[in-house]
């Protein structure tokens, strides 16, 4: 047994309102530079629809992942090591730019310059890539909110063999979004593609990151991705990907994703996990039970036996104290309403989803029927087959079974607190009926519903040993030692009253060496040229 | 007796493109790891590359096999195990003639997409263009040489000629007056190629160094800790690691 900590996420997708803000607030921190103008480590997608890249989740066509050979064996999707080797020159199974989108900036410099004339100036479209005029046909999120849907979202891979069921006509389909980061896997075939070994998991928190003086380039595990959460920087020649915010992370503060996501629909928490028995449980013979050898695969951090190993094996005190109140572990193990998405990529994904009732009850409710009562909501998602189908293609690798359990957990969770809203008496057969009781149920709605930000997100700092302890010793407020006039908790003066929020070193000196510096929008800049204007001598 | 410029060419001129080469790589791989890598162009085009790319590089992987069986086996080595010059040859130029096509064919492609191609233009560097100039030119030196050299019929023997001087470069003996007898086009595609050398470790040509054989040994998941590198915190003064 050898227990490791792992840093995870949930999303609820019912909450998600497809805003954006995630993705934008993550390119302004991590992708606003020439060489990834084409990046989101954070994206939002419409679903049903092709994604970004298009149609990645087409592992016929990518090969991604892991799969299992004749005799069982796990291994890479896209061919073994030596085949690797041999296919280094030209990679076959790279996106091209044209499966993202080619990036774009507009010519606002005819706005100001242009001479004057009768019609007003207008600033066209220029390559980012080429740096020539272009059309834009495509981008990360194209077919938002179904843009399209008719002609484009029936080449959503998850619809093959249901293209007709599904009608792409107002009010006659259903839609979520999906937003998507990099998905720290417990088996990563991002690293396992790498020739280099420059792809490595961090032992402490799991954290998957690139190690970019080891990059050389050989671009396979773009490829090795099923997720395609892994993207070659054109300007460096070295891969990037999503870090996890880990300089956020390591101060105990969460991900700029979830920090500043509109919907609040992101936990972050820790997960303990044997990973001796990580790559039994991804060889699972039955795509089907991946999704219970995944949950089984992690440990219950309040059981004293594993605290007994975890603390054998290095894990401090306080972070097993963080796994005890991890809201990541509740949602997928205590309650069990988070899924993984497409576990049947065996690469054990450590991003998990709530998956969305709202198709079901929109339909109820637009039927003139309760969209509030469990015997029409647990009827509804008994008969509409295709949500259901839909949602099972992504998150349980298409067995419709345990989506449908989730999926009545959130019914019987809605129609047992309206009871309570409305200062009725709680019907505890709802609890009854989805294997929960009360008191349960009405814990999972205050975690879905109500938690605040350190319920939210219980992330234990990183131990940089005394050194770094010293650093933020530093940083600290001299008045604030146990009772002092510095202390407080989550003060009675309002939000920012109270001790201090712990502050990144390495921000900290990067904020100030900003704004001593002259402001410069890297966003918009083409890679060409001196983004810092020439200051004028006085 | 050797004349100035033999000395120049053959002595001084191999010792220090092999300096510059040797101490350059590490420079280079103590200096800019970050800059160390294939650069590949792949996302911008992948028609031309899946053709060419392949071509080139399995052909020049040949032509550098080729050339340490020619340069560092002696010729009498090769007799002992009863391999006559005249089939030696024959096998040589063969394979060497079309390990070459290959590799040309293969460099016309990449040059050509270079060209063409807009966003691989613009993404090339002088840096690129001048080891284009320095590969092709030392290539199609050495190709026209070995095929002009079998059309005359009597191909010159450089087993006896530019090998003993190359392996008397690393006995510390050197003999210029071995090359300074061979033909002209062997002298011109050597100078070529010690020129190639000098501006390898500055160059996209590090990356054949970091061939990543590897990974046919090494597990497939890498753990690291996050204390074996830094993050993108510098230690403060006095808490900087040892080793
Ligand atoms: C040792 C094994 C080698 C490996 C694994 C290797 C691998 C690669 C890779 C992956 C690329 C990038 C292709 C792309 O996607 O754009 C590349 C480019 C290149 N390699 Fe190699 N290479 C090797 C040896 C060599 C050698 C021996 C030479 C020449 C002496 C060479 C010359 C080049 C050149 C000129 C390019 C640039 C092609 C272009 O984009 O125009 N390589 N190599
Ligand atoms: S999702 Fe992240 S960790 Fe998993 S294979 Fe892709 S890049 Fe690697
Ligand atoms: S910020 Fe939150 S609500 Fe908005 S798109 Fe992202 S995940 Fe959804």
């Amino acid at each position: 047994m050898k227990i490791m900590a792992q840093m995870a996420m949930v999303m609820n997708l019912d909450k998600c309102i497809g805003c954006h803000t995630c993705s934008v607030t993550c390119k302004q921190a991590w992708t606003n530079r020439s060489g990834v103008e084409y990046v989101w480590f954070n994206n939002v997608e419409t679903r049903p629809g092709q994604g970004y890249p298009r149609t990645y989740e087409d592992q016929d066509r990518w090969r991604g992942g892991w799969t299992l050979n004749a005799r069982g064996r796990l291994r890479l999707r896209g061919g073994g090591r030596l085949r690797k080797l041999l296919t280094i020159f030209s990679n076959p199974k790279l996106p091209a730019l044209d499966d993202y989108y080619e990036p774009w900036t507009y010519d606002y410099d005819t706005l100001i310059s242009a001479p004057a004339q009768q019609h007003t100036p207008v600033a066209r479209p220029r390559s980012l890539i080429s740096g020539k005029p272009t059309g834009i046909t495509w981008s990360a999120n194209w077919d938002d909110d179904l843009g399209g849907a008719p002609e484009l979202a029936r080449h959503d891979p998850l619809l093959r063999g249901i293209e007709d069921k599904v009608r792409f006509e107002f009010e006659q389909t259903f839609m979520f979004y999906l937003p998507r980061i990099c998905e720290h896997c417990l088996n990563p075939s991002c690293a396992a593609s790498c020739p280099s070994g420059a792809i490595y998991k961090r032992s402490e928190d799991g954290i998957v990151l690139v190690d970019q003086d080891r990059c050389r380039g050989w671009r396979m595990c773009v490829s090795g991705c099923p997720y395609k959460k892994v993207y070659f920087n054109h300007r460096t020649g070295k891969a990037e990907k999503c870090t996890f915010c880990f300089p956020r992370v390591e101060v105990g503060i969460p991900t700029v994703c979830a920090e500043t996501c509109v919907g609040r629909l992101r936990y972050i928490g820790l997960v303990l996990y044997d990973a001796d028995r990580v790559l039994a449980a991804a060889s699972t013979p039955d795509e089907h039970d991946l999704l219970d050898a995944q949950r089984d695969l992690l440990l219950d951090p309040t059981d004293p036996h594993v605290r007994r190993e975890a603390e054998r094996a290095g894990i401090p005190h306080d972070w097993l104290d963080a796994a005890a109140r991890s809201p990541v572990h509740a949602l997928i193990n205590t309650y069990r309403v988070a899924l993984p998405l497409h576990p049947e990529y065996r690469t054990m994904p450590m991003v998990w989803y709530i998956p969305p009732l709202s198709p079901v009850v929109d339909v109820v409710r637009d039927t003139g029927h309760d969209g509030e009562h469990h015997t029409t909501l647990f009827a509804a998602i008994d008969a509409l087959r295709i949500p259901v189908d839909y949602l099972a293609r992504l998150f349980t690798a298409g067995d419709p079974e345990p989506v449908n359990q989730v999926l009545r957990r959130l019914a019987a969770m809605r129609s047992y607190l309206r009871d309570i809203n409305l200062g009725r008496e709680p019907d505890e057969s709802i609890p009854d009926a989805v294997g929960m009781t009360g008191e349960e149920l009405y814990d999972l709605y205050r975690l879905l519903a109500l938690a605040k930000y350190d319920e939210r997100y219980v992330i234990p700092p990183a131990h940089a040993e005394q050194a770094h302890g010293l650093e933020e010793l530093a940083t600290e407020c001299s008045l604030d030692y146990e009772g002092g006039p510095g202390m407080g908790g989550s003060g009675p003066f309002g939000e920012t009253s109270g001790g201090p929020t712990p502050i990144a070193v390495e921000n900290f000196h990067m904020l100030r060496d900003r704004q001593k510096a002259d402001r410069v929008n890297l966003l918009n800049w083409d890679g060409r040229g001196n983004p810092v204007p020439p200051k004028d001598k006085p | 007796m050797n004349s100035t410029l033999d000395i120049m060419l053959w002595v001084v001129v191999p010792y220090v493109s092999i300096a510059v080469f040797v101490v350059g790589h590490v420079w280079r791989y103590r200096y800019d790891k970050f800059g160390w890598t294939t650069r590949s162009s792949q996302l911008y085009e992948n028609r031309l590359l899946r053709l060419g790319s392949p071509l080139f590089h399995f052909g020049i992987l040949l032509v550098v096999l080729g050339h340490v069986a020619g340069l560092l086996i002696p010729e009498s080595w090769t007799e002992a195990v009863g391999v006559s010059e005249t089939a030696y040859h024959a096998v040589a130029a063969s394979l060497g003639i079309l390990a070459g096509l290959c590799t040309l064919a293969g460099a016309a492609i990449l040059v050509y997409r270079r060209r063409t191609v807009g966003p691989v233009f613009s993404a090339t560097t002088r840096n690129d263009k001048v080891m284009y100039v320095l590969l092709v030119g030392t290539i199609v030196l050495g190709l026209g040489t070995t095929i002009l050299g079998n059309l005359t019929g009597d191909p010159h023997n450089y087993r006896e000629t530019v090998s003993p001087w190359f392996r008397s470069l690393f006995y510390a003996d050197p003999q210029p007056q071995l090359m300074a007898a061979a033909p002209l086009g062997f002298q011109l595609h050597v100078i070529a190629a010690w020129i190639l050398f000098a501006f390898w470790p500055f160059s996209r040509l590090v990356h054949v160094f970091s061939l990543p054989l590897g990974y046919l040994t090494r597990p497939y998941i890498v753990y690291r800790s996050r204390d074996d590198q830094l993050g993108n915190r510098r230690p403060r003064r006095g808490w900087e690691r040892v080793g």
